[in-house]
């Protein structure tokens, strides 16, 4: 990329400070998005992605805090400088949120039109007449029939399906730079599913918008995003092009996110699952945080905390493996069924 | 597009009953199916008509003592349907006339009271951390002063003459803080809703998000605890009154009549009687409403949660 990209991610560490410790959600965060592409966040419950995503829009609460030294330049500017009103100009204006629960993201005691037009009154100086209208231009432009009548309903009147293109609009009414969307499919039905995240990419070619795709859903990535960040224990394990992860996966972690995945045309008893849990983010393994699930673990990864190894051109891991490849061949050869054949590393 | 009165009273759900109505005035339809509620507004309406009419309707000059000898605590009777007291004075009238001041205090007092709540409330909660701590703290000491032993201690040092504003003022400034305490709870919960954070998420200010997102939640609770308060208030009037730092003499309240008519009680039972009488339904219409109110503002909470 020769020009700067839109959003720099560096080192962004959120840290929690509970009764029960410091929680360190995101611990040493860094990622960037181009202008117009589309970059999917990936890993299981609790392993810092929403955080991420709310540290981003500096929306965390209390007891978390963006620790210093973490940056987030977006559009030229360290979002973490700026005063209240700088980046509330930047929140829904530049960079707008989707959230993952249509039902209780939209507030239940004002019509869907008047909230999307409170984005365009909060923003622009607009009367409440043309905000209004601008809402109904939203409406139609996300594919609700009849956008003038759903306009004067409320929430609960209004479908899962429905409430989410109204969310999307008032995300896209200002025309963003970039939109988080975390977890924008995880609430609805498969084939509305498929309907909003068409929705999306339609909409993201004709604005030419940024997209930041947080899911856990692999399927979700596969079908939107141009390059994939794997997270785990609040910090980055993989990064590549979307064919390179779901072809050559480097990291133990995306390995088995991988299997986990039910495909078509694959005859499985039970689906493989990674096991074990994410570990208290007040308590990250010394390490490797995720050598306890690792079936190729061995006494280094719980000795050096891995870096991000270069493993081919955009693709880095963050696992030893990638300067003892061998160790994956033999651990293989141990226990066929730990882990199905598939390519090592580039 | 209200198709609603053909819907039975608590069949199935509220919502259904008004099709594309706001939350409000979903509410509102089922207040308005409430009986019982609706008596004791009707009840609240007629007392305040009637207290608002006083000197068209009250048979007599509130204070006018026609024979002080010959009318002195005369028994029930045409001419005077709750009887007088002991200056000849007639009850009726005074009874009337003392809606005046009950009603009037009852109510300003609680709005103060709900107006200074819901904001002190509201900024704690909303504000958090070391702000909340400090702010509840203070509350809690507050609350741990015994109110009515407050508000004599302060009637006797203004020697009595506190008047009515002073009265409704001393009311409603020690009156908020179980609002406070409940609108703060109220406003920490809606904080954490996904269409709070969405709002900030879109750039709204703090102020914008109070006023839009999350005192609209908080109206509710509040406007029940508030008319549950105007009974309470009414009779903690009564009291201070017939303790005699409350309103003053000759001025009628429901209190002072009832004080008035304590000295005979045994012979004439009705001064304080018919006092006791409209203390009580007054008390009674004010919580039916309140009951009313609070289911029909839970109904209202369906469709968010």
């Amino acid at each position: 990329m020769t020009q700067p990209p839109l959003l720099a991610v560096s080192d962004l560490r959120t840290y929690f400070y509970t009764s029960a410790g410091v929680a360190r959600a995101v611990d040493g965060v860094s990622f960037t998005i181009g202008s117009g592409e589309t970059l999917g966040i990936v890993g299981e419950s609790g392993c810092g992605k929403s955080v991420t995503a709310l540290s981003i829009l500096r929306l965390v609460q209390r007891p978390g805090r963006i620790e210093p030294g973490s940056r987030i330049v977006f559009e030229g500017q360290d979002l973490l400088q700026l005063d209240d009103a700088g980046i509330r100009r930047v929140r829904g204006n530049r960079i707008a949120m989707i959230f993952q629960e249509p039902m209780t993201a939209l507030n239940p005691v004002f019509t869907v039109g008047d909230q999307i037009a409170e984005v365009v009154r909060v923003h622009a100086s607009a009367s409440r007449r043309a905000a209004w209208d601008r809402a109904v231009e939203m409406l139609t432009m996300v594919g609700i029939p009849a956008p003038a009548e759903r306009a004067r309903q409320y929430p609960h009147q209004l479908s899962g399906g429905m409430r989410q293109r109204v969310l999307i609009a008032m995300a896209l009414v200002m025309s963003p730079a970039l939109v988080i969307a975390d977890e924008p499919t995880t609430a609805l039905d498969v084939t509305i599913q498929a309907q909003i995240l068409e929705l999306l990419a339609d909409l993201q070619q004709r604005l030419g918008t940024s997209i930041a795709m947080i899911t856990h859903d692999l399927g979700v990535i596969a079908e939107v995003a141009s390059r994939v960040v794997v997270m785990y224990g609040g910090e980055v394990v993989e990064e590549a092009r979307v064919e390179t992860l779901f072809t050559e996966a480097h990291h133990p972690y995306t390995e088995g996110l991988l299997h986990a995945m039910p495909r078509v045309g694959r005859r499985q008893e039970r689906l493989a699952v990674i096991p074990g849990n994410v570990p208290p983010p007040t308590a990250w393994p010394s390490g490797c945080r995720f050598r306890d699930r690792c079936p190729y673990a061995w006494e280094r990864c719980e000795r050096e905390h891995p870096p991000l190894y270069q493993i081919g051109t955009g693709h880095v891991s963050r696992c030893h493996l990638a300067e003892e490849p061998e160790r994956r061949e033999r651990a293989r050869g141990a226990s066929p069924s730990a882990v199905a054949s598939r390519g090592g590393a580039a | 597009m209200a198709t609603a009165t053909l819907v039975p009273a608590g069949a199935g759900d509220p919502r259904d009953a008004v099709v594309g109505a706001s939350p409000w005035r979903v509410a509102l339809h089922a207040l308005y199916r409430d009986r019982s509620a609706m008596a004791g507004l009707v009840m609240i309406f007629l007392l305040a008509a009637l207290a608002l009419a006083a000197p068209l309707v009250a048979p007599y000059a509130p204070n006018a003592q026609p024979d002080i000898i010959a009318l002195k605590n005369a028994a029930p009777s045409l001419a005077h349907p709750f009887g007088t007291d002991e200056y000849s004075r007639d009850v009726l009238t005074r009874i009337i006339y003392g809606a005046r001041v009950s009603l009037s205090i009852a109510f300003l007092s609680v709005m103060v009271a709900a107006t200074v709540g819901t904001a002190y409330g509201a900024i704690a909660g909303y504000a958090g951390g070391a702000v909340d701590t400090a702010m509840m703290r203070l509350v809690d000491a507050l609350l741990s002063i015994p109110v009515v032993l407050l508000l004599i201690a302060v009637a006797t040092l203004w020697d009595g003459r506190l008047g009515v504003v002073g009265l409704i003022l001393m009311l409603g400034l020690t009156g908020w803080f179980g609002v406070s305490r409940l609108v703060r709870s109220l406003v920490m919960s809606a904080r954490a809703d996904e269409f709070v954070t969405a709002a900030r998420a879109l750039g709204a200010s703090h102020a914008r998000i109070v006023a839009l997102h999350i005192l609209p939640q908080v109206i509710s609770p509040v406007l029940v605890a508030a008319t549950l308060a105007v009974g309470n208030v009414i009779v903690i009037e009564a009291g201070l009154t017939y303790l005699g730092v409350g309103v003053q003499p000759p001025h009628a309240s429901w209190g002072s009549i009832f004080h008035d008519g304590m000295n005979s009680l045994a012979s004439s039972w009705w001064v304080s009687l018919f006092a006791g009488v409209a203390l009580v339904i007054t008390v009674l219409a004010v919580n039916l409403v309140a009951d009313g109110l609070r289911e029909a503002l839970n109904a209202r909470q369906l469709p968010a949660r």
